[in-house]
């Protein structure tokens, strides 16, 4: 087993944690857990905001107060991408949810910087007829 | 053009928000200054819009309502005719569309046609995203070989997704205008043009 720091990519945030791994399973404590990815261990299951989700019929997500990176993504049914050499992970979006969302129809928000560095916020733009431009220099 | 249309439409509540794909400020900096907006222009270097709204090539572009709904989900669409030897699209029917929602409260994709137009994305596709997100992590902390592993295996999990494929290319050190993209638009016509139409159409059967 190797106690160390890791790196773990949620919604374009990186965020550096302790983790074990053994094996091929990564192991976080609650706190790293909540840290990285703003999820509570409770006795309930795994809690953000209101929302719940059962561990109990999900045998290795939780072990001795640790949850298993993988455990826990598929839980969410959110893609993993892990590089265990590196000691980095980047945990997706389910493609259910997303899908869900895009077919719901409410713009998803986000905000971003302009080149000078003063940032945006797309809910900021209310009441105007917005045309967003995805474009590229490539 | 969109600073054109701003200055035309923008007294009726039209706002032009462009968002570049790109590694750095410094890779949109030459096109933003060129363009002179004072609409805003956002730099995306991790993808964000992308992957918030199922993107997959450039540009792509959205309507978003007064109350914040999508009400013309993502298109390729472009402002000028500049590049039509390549894609075949005219731009003057999308300019009359943007004007016609502006001025006319009229959407070319009618309502009950806007949740048909979306894209459901794959996990695999999904996958890809965070697989990006992490080759892009590593390959910032200088792990080059390790993030092209995970760039590579990007690519091969959402073969449609030019954000990916070539908007990688830059970070890469490959060339976007060059022999992989050549294979890439090979690729792209031997699948039969993949574009949110037809897959739209696909997947939502």
């Amino acid at each position: 087993m190797s106690q160390g720091a890791f790196d773990v990519i949620d919604e374009g945030r990186s965020t550096s944690v302790a983790a074990a791994i053994e094996g091929s399973r990564v192991l976080l404590d609650a706190r790293a857990l909540e840290t990285a990815l703003g999820w509570k261990l409770e006795p309930q299951g795994l809690c953000r905001g209101d929302v719940c989700v059962p561990v109990a019929g999900h045998p290795g997500v939780v072990r001795d107060g640790s949850v298993d990176l993988a455990g826990f993504a598929d839980l969410l049914q959110r893609p993993l991408a892990l590089d265990l050499d590196e000691r980095a992970a980047s945990v997706g979006a389910s493609a259910r949810e997303r899908g869900a969302v895009l077919t719901g129809g409410i713009a998803p928000d986000f905000t971003l910087p302009d080149v000078s560095g003063r940032e945006w916020t797309l809910s900021g733009f209310r009441g105007k007829k917005v045309l967003l431009i995805a474009y590229a220099s490539w | 053009v969109w600073q054109a249309l701003y200055e035309e439409l923008g007294a009726s509540g039209f706002l032009p928000v462009t968002v570049a794909l790109d590694k750095s400020a410094e890779d949109a900096r030459p096109f933003i200054a060129k363009a002179a907006p004072t609409h805003p222009s956002l730099i995306d270097t991790e993808h964000r819009v992308a992957h918030l709204y199922g993107m997959i090539n450039v540009p792509t572009v959205v309507f978003i309502d007064e109350s914040g709904r999508v009400v013309r989900p993502n298109a390729m669409e472009y402002g000028t005719d500049m590049f039509k030897q390549f894609h075949g699209r005219e731009s003057a029917p999308f300019l009359a569309a943007i004007r016609d929602w502006v001025l006319h409260q009229r959407s070319d994709v009618p309502p009950e046609e806007v949740a048909r137009r979306v894209v459901p994305p794959t996990q695999d596709e999904e996958l890809a995203r965070a697989e990006f997100a992490l080759a892009w992590h590593l390959h910032k902390r200088g792990r080059v070989d390790a993030a092209e592993r995970h760039f590579v295996r990007a690519g091969e999990l959402s073969p449609n997704d030019w954000t990916i494929r070539r908007g990688s290319m830059p970070i890469r050190g490959k060339n976007p205008m060059g022999p992989e993209f050549f294979e890439l638009f090979r690729e792209w016509e031997a699948n039969g043009k993949p574009s949110y139409e037809t897959l739209a159409a696909q997947r939502n059967r």
